[in-house]
């Protein structure tokens, strides 16, 4: 091992993430080389400096108390009601469930339910072959330029196969009347589509989601833009991909 | 893991408060102030329980620190706007092992605030590397998902951050470029 190699493995060595072959290398190396067994001290005094008493800030007094005062708000009235309930017959639960639901659909105005069944319709025609993408690529540095010059703005485009999502392509769409960015993904055997377009309205609300036609849709806003995930994978693991977006 | 009768909010507490240390170490190290900081962790533990249903379990301090992280980067977005950085700037010749020196290290690491000041004067994602791997301790994989790029990316982080700071301590910073 040369004092190059060992400089440029010193930080992994010290973090104890290089494999066994190359820990005794480096090793061997460190017993030879003076230079380098500095430079491996100087990383350890930076190490320790960086993990001492000081430099780790704990919260502060009640930030505790704040936190979970926020938890309790963001409570949905759903919980509370089955929590009274627990006990009693599982049919009132049901009722309870389903109360909520309806009380959801009501809530929803005529135009967000269009805004749905377009999302579905848009996701069901891609599923048919040669309609899902028009640039096939899993690499998130080929896939996010080829929007530009097809959109007037430019949406965020992540590979997430480390986390089990891994992205298919893009492809132009059509939604609300405008044209709109759709990144596919796939799990395992699912095909999910994420549909985005600037949508200005205040952030932070919240994640919603639904099911329609035996489809997952999440939707949200996030910094000036309108997300909709959908596809037939299970709400959960579509919830999972949904947080990776945040 | 479900305790019987547990509400979802008590069992989302149960598992997440625990971690409220480390969120707010990473929040208060991404933003550099203490109240900025706590509007962060209070959003972020807000977004963490909205994805709750996400969460299969494992390792519930990663899962959290994943999403302080980006509630932090969005949060500064939105509230600094364009931040003038100090970009390091690599040296002609490249790391040269002569230069090291762990006792002036030692000694200049050992004022608490220089070593502070150092440490917020590095890059933003040099500096999360850091504190992920310093002081949580969180290996290579878990940083990398985390901070969602890939093992290299984070020890090259890793690498140029220890640099900056040991050029910081020692007080042989180069001048960086304003971005």
């Amino acid at each position: 091992m040369t004092c190059q190699d060992a400089q440029r493995l010193l930080g992994g060595y010290v973090d104890g993430e290089l494999d066994l072959l190359k820990q005794l290398e480096m090793e061997q190396h460190l017993a030879e080389c003076a230079a380098c067994g500095r430079a491996r001290e100087a990383l350890e005094v930076l190490g320790a400096a960086v993990r001492s008493e000081g430099m780790y800030h704990r919260a502060p007094a009640g930030l505790e108390q704040r936190v979970r005062q926020t938890l309790r708000k963001a409570e949905p009235r759903r919980e509370r009601v089955s929590r009274r309930w627990i006990g009693i017959a599982a049919s009132v639960t049901v009722v309870a469930v389903a109360g909520w639901s309806v009380w959801a659909l009501l809530m929803r105005s005529p135009a967000e339910e269009r805004l749905s069944a377009e999302v579905v319709s848009s996701h069901v025609r891609s599923l048919m072959p040669g309609h899902l993408t028009d640039m096939l690529s899993s690499d998130q540095h080929t896939v996010k330029p080829w929007f530009s010059g097809k959109l007037d703005f430019s949406p965020a485009v992540t590979d997430f196969s480390p986390q089990g999502f891994a992205l298919v392509g893009g492809r132009l769409d059509y939604v609300d009347g405008r044209p709109v960015a759709a990144l596919v993904y796939r799990r395992r055997q699912h095909l999910i589509n994420l549909f985005t377009w600037p949508a200005p309205g205040p952030a932070g609300q919240a994640i919603e989601a639904e099911t329609r036609h035996g489809y997952h849709l999440i939707r949200w806003r996030k910094a000036g833009m309108a997300y909709w995930l959908i596809s037939d994978l299970n709400e959960k693991e579509l919830r999972e991909l949904a947080g990776l977006l945040q | 893991m479900h305790v019987l009768g547990e509400r979802k909010s008590e069992q989302f507490e149960r598992i997440f408060v625990p971690h409220l240390d480390a969120a707010y170490n990473l929040a208060r190290w991404l933003t550099q102030n203490e109240h900025d900081a706590q509007d962060v962790v209070q959003e972020a533990y807000l977004r963490a329980y909205r994805f709750f249903d996400a969460f299969r379990g494992g390792d519930g301090r990663a899962w959290l620190l994943a999403i302080v992280r980006n509630t932090a980067y969005t949060w500064l977005e939105r509230n600094r706007g364009r931040e003038v950085i100090t970009v390091f700037e690599e040296e002609v010749h490249g790391p040269d092992p002569a230069a090291a020196d762990p006792e002036t290290l030692a000694l200049r690491s050992s004022d608490a605030q220089q070593l502070r000041q150092a440490l917020e004067g590095v890059q933003a994602e040099f500096r999360e590397a850091l504190v992920l791997r310093e002081m949580e301790g969180l290996s290579y994989k878990e940083i990398a998902e985390i901070a969602k790029v890939p093992v290299g990316t984070v020890m090259s982080r890793l690498a140029r951050g220890r640099k900056r700071l040991e050029q910081l301590l020692l007080g042989t910073a180069s001048k960086g470029a304003e971005r």
